[in-house]
Parts: structure tokens; sequence; C-alpha cells
């Protein structure tokens, strides 16, 4: 729960399992189709800033990050389907933002249109809150999760990491158990 | 598959298809008697299996789910129970039960695990008891089990290994580089690092394919049938003898009892929520050492009034679950480790209790990694990592085929207060009663874990790690996949509630053949688990012919 720090075996909140499915067909009809899919949970003026927000946690440097991957598609629909109990943490969450970002930049307009550092400095302002925790579990899960659920798109995250969803491996699996044969 | 009309009485009717429940089915049904099997999961089958983690895991695709099937937990008899932030307690949930999802460690138990009581003479603050059967009273099974359902090991390449009759059917899967640097630095550090002996196939047999080493076993049902579940083993057999019935999403609420004192059969929910009754001879609960005690408590009669079977008030009492700390350690070189297996080398130098540690417990340790990306990414760098931006995205890229963990597999003790209950606030949504864990490491388990993880700490720099770190957050060992010990195994009917051969002390046609038997914790259980639900189905089926139950 997003009250709690997220650890490898501390997972989100409770789902119905129908939405799951749901979240899938949805992800299969959008990557049909060549337009952008549109929101369901998330307005676009929300959904532009919660996408800034992952593509500071998981910027684009020499490889995709996570605005590349799609992350911002997967979160919306983790909160039209499974993950819709956290919807209201994301309102509460951004309008936060918005006051803590009026308070530091007077006269900026979004959090999307700041400056990279400023963006920064703002999520370090942030970053003990349960909303950043939420996003941040969110963007990973989109960004290194199975492409069907609408993010990790072109398998990015995969490829950054090295892993890749295969059947079928052989030994040698790795550099010591290769070397160990030798 | 032979279909039975709830109204008609079959010999035995199986409560859970799971490790347990699906030997029992195969094993009875094959000895000509008539078998319904009732699992509260679905049917799945290998064309369902997903390499899909967040269904598997954040969605509890696999196992208890936390909104359908809710749990309470308190440390403490005196506190209240509350809704844990986090499940506490997990089983496989789905016809094969956790033998689907499970890693399948598949380690045998010491001769000296079931005398601890005899060797310690007790802890002060545990219930340690002997078992009222000895490792010779089951090796036979062991055995079968190895033989029957597909283990991969080297037989006698642990030296401490108690005496078997047979070696495994299947040697042992290919080393990964987890386990060529835990075995090259166990024996630096002059321990004796073996094959880890698993459940899965390392060469076709018995009609079934060989694994692929796709890498998605622990939490993950396996795609080609080489992992060794009762779903891709024993169940088929089952169906095939043509006496027996699995009957999927089939929630069984309360054990029916007549006046006589014997169980008639159970009242289950079906799929559309409807009440069946299922009439029986013979009932076998193999519901998991959470949901056997659970289904005894809500099965409430005027002759039982504390819930079935339970006369004594010990059913639900000195639950035990998995313990151990995992640490990790990142290495110069690629291991890949999300490929094949999760474990390949083990060390059982530290399993048996020695009384020089000024506590009471042991375990062995094991190479492994079961992280999956996302899950990694979350939780798999060092504490002093960043968590986010391009430091992160750098250090997460790099790492993920450069990490492997050591993790213990330590021995929990049954404490008094230990338990499962019924929660008098909560319900499921079929109305209920909640399952309530009350429940805290003794404080030897806890030394005991400390113990081991100085120890994985210790091989995982001579293994040369560039860095080393233990995980010891209080979440880090949840949530608990063995559920042990809550319907105890003993000749004494006011210390147990099941005898030697998992007939219940109070009802003389009701058996309990599952975790909640395991009279003490032992590491890896599902070995044990299945070596005495063969061993059961030997009794209860040569009963069975001499009317005898």
């Amino acid at each position: 729960m997003p009250d709690d720090p997220i650890t490898r075996r501390r997972w989100l909140a409770a789902t119905p399992w129908a939405a799951v499915l749901a979240a899938h067909e949805h992800a299969r009809q959008a990557a049909r189709s060549s337009q952008p899919p549109p929101f369901t949970a998330l307005t676009a003026g929300e959904a532009k800033e919660i996408e800034a927000i992952a593509a500071q946690m998981i910027p684009t440097d020499d490889t995709p990050g996570a605005r590349e991957a799609g992350v911002i598609y997967f979160i919306d629909r983790a909160l039209a389907t499974f993950d819709h109990d956290t919807r209201a943490l994301y309102t509460e969450g951004l309008k936060d933002l918005d006051a803590r970002r009026t308070s530091l930049f007077p006269g900026s307009r979004s959090f999307a249109g700041l400056q990279p550092a400023g963006q920064v400095r703002l999520l370090k302002a942030i970053e003990k809150t349960d909303f950043f925790e939420l996003v941040r579990t969110h963007t990973v899960l989109g960004f290194f999760g199975n492409p069907s659920y609408g993010g990790n798109r072109d398998r990015a995250g995969w490829k950054l990491i090295g892993f890749e969803d295969r059947f079928q491996f052989e030994p040698p699996f790795g550099y010591y158990d290769a070397e160990s044969k030798r | 598959m032979k279909q039975y009309r709830p109204d008609e009485e079959v010999d035995f009717l199986i409560i859970g298809a799971g490790a347990s429940g699906g030997i029992m089915a195969k094993e009875l049904s094959t000895a000509g008697f008539s078998v319904v099997v009732l699992e509260q999961g679905p049917y799945l089958r290998e064309k369902d299996f997903e390499h899909d983690e967040i269904k598997n895991t954040v969605l509890s695709g696999m196992t208890n789910h936390p909104a359908r099937q809710p749990q309470t937990y308190r440390a403490s008899e005196s506190d209240s129970a509350k809704i844990p932030g986090q499940k506490f307690l997990q089983y496989g949930r789905q016809v094969g039960g956790g033998s689907v999802h499970f890693t399948a460690n598949y380690w045998r138990l010491w001769e000296s695990d079931f005398q601890q009581k005899s060797k310690w003479g007790g802890v002060p603050g545990a219930a340690l008891a002997d078992w009222p059967i000895t490792y010779a009273d089951l090796e036979p099974y062991y055995t079968k089990a190895e033989q029957e359902l597909g283990v991969s090991g080297l037989a006698g390449a642990n030296p401490f290994e108690a005496w078997r009759s047979k070696p495994y059917p299947l040697p042992p899967l290919p080393v990964k580089s987890s386990g060529v640097l835990f075995e090259r630095a166990t024996r630096k550090l002059g321990l004796h690092p073996f094959p880890t002996p698993m459940a899965i196939l390392s060469q076709p047999y018995r009609g079934r394919g060989a694994c692929l080493h796709c890498g998605f076993c622990e939490y993950f049902g396996c795609e080609v049938r080489a992992k060794s579940s009762t779903l891709a083993t024993v169940i088929p057999v089952a169906e095939r003898s043509g006496r027996c019935e699995i009957r999927p999403d089939s929630y069984t609420r309360k054990i029916e009892l007549a006046s006589n004192g014997r169980v008639t059969g159970a009242v289950y929910f079906d799929a559309n929520r409807r009440e069946v009754v299922q009439r029986a001879k013979s009932v076998i609960v193999c519901a998991n050492g959470s949901e056997t005690p659970r289904l005894l408590l809500m099965s409430k009669s005027s002759q039982f009034p504390q819930g079935l079977a339970n006369r004594n008030g010990l059913v639900g009492r000195y639950l035990m679950v998995d313990a151990g700390y995992e640490a990790h350690g990142i290495f110069e070189h690629p291991l890949n480790e999300f490929k094949s297996v999760q474990a390949t080398r083990v060390i059982h130098d530290f399993y048996e209790p020695d009384p020089k540690r000024g506590f009471y417990g042991g375990g062995g340790i094991d190479a492994r990694f079961d992280f999956y990306p996302a899950g990694f990414a979350l939780a798999g760098l060092p504490p002093d990592a960043p968590r986010w931006g391009h430091e992160w995205k750098a250090m997460v890229g790099r790492n993920f085929t450069r990490t492997m963990s050591l993790l213990a597999h330590a021995t929990c003790l049954a404490r008094d207060e230990n338990s499962i209950s019924l929660d008098p606030n909560v319900k499921d949504p079929w109305g209920l009663p909640a399952m309530r864990v009350t429940f805290a490491f003794h404080p030897d388990d806890v030394r005991n874990m400390q113990f081991l993880l100085a120890r994985q700490m210790e091989i995982l720099e001579a293994a040369g790690a560039q860095k080393a770190w233990p995980d010891t957050s209080d979440d880090s060992l949840l949530p608990h996949n063995h559920l042990l010990g809550t319907c105890r195994m003993g000749d004494d009917p006011n210390t147990s509630v099941v005898d030697r051969h998992h007939r219940t002390h109070d009802v003389p046609n009701l058996f309990l053949v599952d975790g909640s038997s395991l009279v003490t914790a032992c590491c890896q259980p599902t070995c044990t688990i299945q070596a005495l639900a063969y061993r059961a189905a030997d009794y209860i089926a040569q009963q069975a012919r001499q009317n005898a139950i």
C-alpha cells in the first residue's frame, strides 16, 4: 500500500482479477492503432505532468527512458483498471506538487514546463511522500513489465538491463559457468 | 474425466488439489476408490501460463489474493489483528496448488529432524516435539516421491545427507554462474556445496520433456511441464483412472458431521457461488497449513463447538513458516542469472542445530537469483544506491546481469501463540471469516537467521563480490510460503491433532494431509509433505479395504 515502502516482495494493492484482462485488451487495442491512445483515468493535463515526472525518474540518455517506453500509457491503464484504488492519490499528489511548485518557482505554469534542474529539485522535495513512491513504483512496473500492459515499448526496459524473454536458453548461461568449463 | 453427482456418496472427498492433495487423488483413485477433489482455485493449464511478472507477482496471479482471500495479522494474542499492507501468508491457489508455482527445491529431512526434542530436551518458549515417526518410516516414500514425480539431484554429493534407498532419478540441472561462484567460495571456506535437488527435469522423464531454462520457475507455472508439479505428474493419472473428479473453483466452507461423530462430506461454494453438498465416506483435507485449520475452525457443531477435531484446542496452533534472510552480491562479469532455474548449489554445513552456537536452530544456504526485471529495478540495488534518475538507471542497467543472492532456509520453532484462527470482524467476499494470523519469531529463530546471514556474507566475500549487502528489513521475509505445523502429528491426543497416519484423534474418518501435519519446520518442506502424502495414502487405502475407517 502506498503508505509503506515498496520492497521486492511488497507489492501493490489488491486488485480485481478481471481488470487485469481488461488492461491487457486495452493495451492490445492501443498497440494496433497508429493514433496515440486516449487517456482513460487521467486527464490530458495530468498525463503530461505524470509523464514528465516519470521521465525524470527514468530519464532518456543514450538509451530510451520512461517517455519513449510509453510508461504513461501503462500508468493510465493501471489507474483505470487494476490499480484504480490509487487514483485518488494521484489527484492529491499532483495538487501538492502544484502548490510546492508555485512556492518554489513563482510564475511557473506546470511541472512539465520547468527546466530539468527545476524538475529534479522539486522531485527531491517530495521524495519521501507516498505519492512519489507510488509514481516510482508505477513507472518501474511500466518500464520493466510485460509490454502487453502498454509500457516497455520496443522492450526498452528489458534491453537496458540485458534481459531476454525467451522460452529457451542453453548453458553456459553466464561468464563464470562458461569459464569453469574452459 | 469421471463426474459424480453431489448426492452420490464417494469413497473419498479430498479438499485441496495441491502438492499433497494431487498425490492423495492419484493414489486412492488408482487403488480403485471413487474420489472427488474440491479445489478453491481455477484449473489452469500450460497454455494459461505466461511470462508476465506483473500478473504473477504484483497481482497474485497464482496465489491467494489479498482482497478475495483477506488475512489479518497480529504479532501477539494481546494485539488486535489488522489487515497488513503486505500479504503475510501465501499459498498456491489452483489445481496443483503451490507445486505449480514453487521454486522446486526438493530437500529431504535429516534423520535427526524427527527427534529434535530428544536431542535438545526442549527450548524455553517453544513447543519443540519429536515426530511420532522416524526417517526410516518415511524413506520409502521420499524415494517414491522422487521417482514418481521426477527430481534432479546427485545422491551422495551432500556428505550430511541421510541414507537413501535409491539415487535421484535424474542428474542435476546444469550449474549456473551463481552456483560456480558459490561452489568455489564455499570450498575455499572448507564447506561442502552440492547440486540443489530440484523437482524439475534435467532430462526427459516419463513422457515429459526436460527443462528449457527459460528462468520463470518461482511464481510461475511451467509451460513445458518440466517442473514436477502435481498438475504435470499425478493429477492427469488420477483423472485417467476414471474414478477421480477434480472440481476447480469449489471453495469449501464446512465439513459436515453426523450425530455418530463421523463426517459425511462437505459444503462448498461452486464457481457461481451456489452452495453444494458433496457426500463422502471419508474426508481428507489437503488445503495447506493455513486453510486446513481455518476450515476445521469454520466447521463448528454442537459436538465440536471449538471447531472440528479440535477438542484439545490445538487446531491452528504452532504455526511455523519459512525463515531466513537473503544477502546479495554484485560481480565483475555477467552471470545472467535470469536464465534457468532459480538455484543450482546449496550447502547443509550449518543445517544441524549446534549447542555451541548458544541458540537453537540451523539451516541450508543456497546460491540463487529470484528477481524478475521490475522487482529487481524496485529493490535489487544496494541500500546506498540512488532510487531514481540517471545514476540509478545506469546501475540497474549494469547490475541486473551481475547480481546473485544467497538465501538461508532456516528452522522455525513452534510457539504456542503462533496460530491460524478466525478473524472475529473481517469477512471474505463469500461472507466467511477471514484468516487471522498471530505470529512472531522465537528469539532463537532470529539469532539463527542472523548467524546464517553472517555466513552468507562470508561466502559472498569469498566468492569475490565487488559489493555485498544483507537484506534484513522485516518485509524482506514476507510473504511466508511454507505454512506448517498447525494440525500437528503425534501419538498423544492431548498434544496433537492427527495421529501418525494423519487420522484426526477426534473423528475416525477425517484425515489431514499437508504441511499442517509437520512437527518441526525443516527449511524446505515440499518433499516431506509429498512423502507424507504417499505414506498416508498407503495407510488410508489399506484401512479402507479392511473397512477400518
